[in-house]
């Protein structure tokens, strides 16, 4: 990594774009999967049996987890652009640590209700 | 001068190694050893490389006192006013490594074509324009005005290109003004002496304008006189939707 991209406000920022792409590739297939329900149930019962497989609990867990980064991340812009707009990002870079632990505790949460 | 004794007793001169970038975009780093001394700036081991080694280098200085702004640099992959830059500071491998500004197209060896980074004043709207004559009183501006206090908070830029140097949208986006830019076109958003405010707050919210700032921080942990242009870009932003103090008047 580049020595100036080396600090916490930055990682922040890159945690938020990549987290808020990798939701941008999952929604679509939230949606057509939600879309068999319209099929009937037994069409959807059909599209969860396909997803009722280990690798894509780890993917929803995985993305559970990235939208919890994605919304403590999107809170941080917010409160650099409205709270604390007289304060310098690095002073809020200090929230990547925060955003990461609570995205963390959000997937543990899943994991444990999976479990 | 660094100075040491060597084991059969003899004074031996601490020196330091330079690698230097030369040649425009297609150059090549060269490699130079000048004396390390206590107390030396990146623009002192730049100014004896060109006075020692190499009456060819080409690299830019005015002021060598952190005013002008004209010898910003990449130290060691980072942007930096290279005056004020001591080698102590950034030498932790030993060796300093300095190549031109990065974002801007490389003219000969440290000095750098600033037309690109002075363009996007224009195109962020960054241009003052005052409404009264010199047949006119001067326009009463209240030092401890909330608006003066915002614009004098964001006014010490010394155009230094260190802030767009270090920014990655513009890196990835040749096209966005950048953050000096908008910095200026806060400053005159809060001037009540400006009467274009309108079309200022246009240029700067526009495409390529403050929207595509992704909060980095970049240029705030860059500027050399500790300014925060991410702070100015974000109070374009809370402008934009407040709808407050956009329109042309003084």
């Amino acid at each position: 990594m580049l020595p100036l991209r080396s600090h916490n406000s930055y990682l922040a920022s890159i945690g938020h774009r990549l987290s808020g792409l990798a939701l941008a590739l999952f929604l679509p297939f939230h949606f057509i999967m939600l879309a068999t329900a319209l099929g009937g149930s037994d069409s959807l019962a059909g599209a969860l049996a396909l997803v009722d497989r280990p690798l894509f609990k780890v993917a929803e867990w995985g993305l559970v987890t990235l939208l919890a980064l994605h919304l403590s991340f999107g809170i941080r812009v917010l409160a650099l652009e409205w709270v604390a707009s007289s304060q310098s990002p690095g002073t809020l870079g200090r929230w990547v640590i925060s955003c990461a632990g609570f995205a963390l505790l959000v997937g543990g949460i899943m994991l444990f209700r999976m479990a | 001068m660094s100075t040491s004794t060597n084991p059969a007793g003899e004074q031996e001169t601490a020196t330091l190694a330079v690698r230097i970038w030369r040649g425009g975009e297609q150059g090549r780093w060269a490699e130079y050893r000048v004396a390390a001394r206590e107390n030396q700036t990146v623009l002192d081991v730049v100014t004896e490389v060109q006075r020692t080694h190499e009456p060819s280098l080409a690299y830019r200085f005015a002021c060598r006192v952190g005013v002008c702004g004209s010898c910003a640099m990449t130290v060691n992959g980072q942007p930096r006013w290279t005056c004020r830059t001591h080698v102590r500071k950034v030498t932790g491998s030993g060796t300093l490594v300095i190549e031109p500004l990065r974002n801007l197209p490389r003219i000969k060896d440290l000095v750098c074509d600033l037309e690109p980074f002075i363009d996007t004043w224009q195109k962020a709207g960054a241009t003052f324009k005052g409404g009264r004559t010199r047949h006119e009183p001067p326009h009463r501006v209240d030092p401890d005005s909330p608006a003066r206090k915002r614009a004098d908070a964001a006014l010490q830029c010394i155009n230094c290109a260190v802030c767009y140097s270090a920014c990655d949208v513009v890196h990835w986006n040749r096209s966005y003004v950048g953050p000096a830019a908008l910095n200026r076109a806060w400053t005159l958003m809060n001037d009540v002496r400006h009467v274009k405010r309108a079309e200022t707050f246009d240029r700067a919210f526009g495409r390529d304008g403050c929207g595509s700032c992704h909060s980095q921080g970049n240029c705030v942990r860059f500027c050399p006189v500790e300014l925060n242009p991410a702070g100015s870009i974000a109070g374009l932003k809370r402008m934009a939707f407040t709808g407050t103090e956009i329109r042309d008047d003084g």
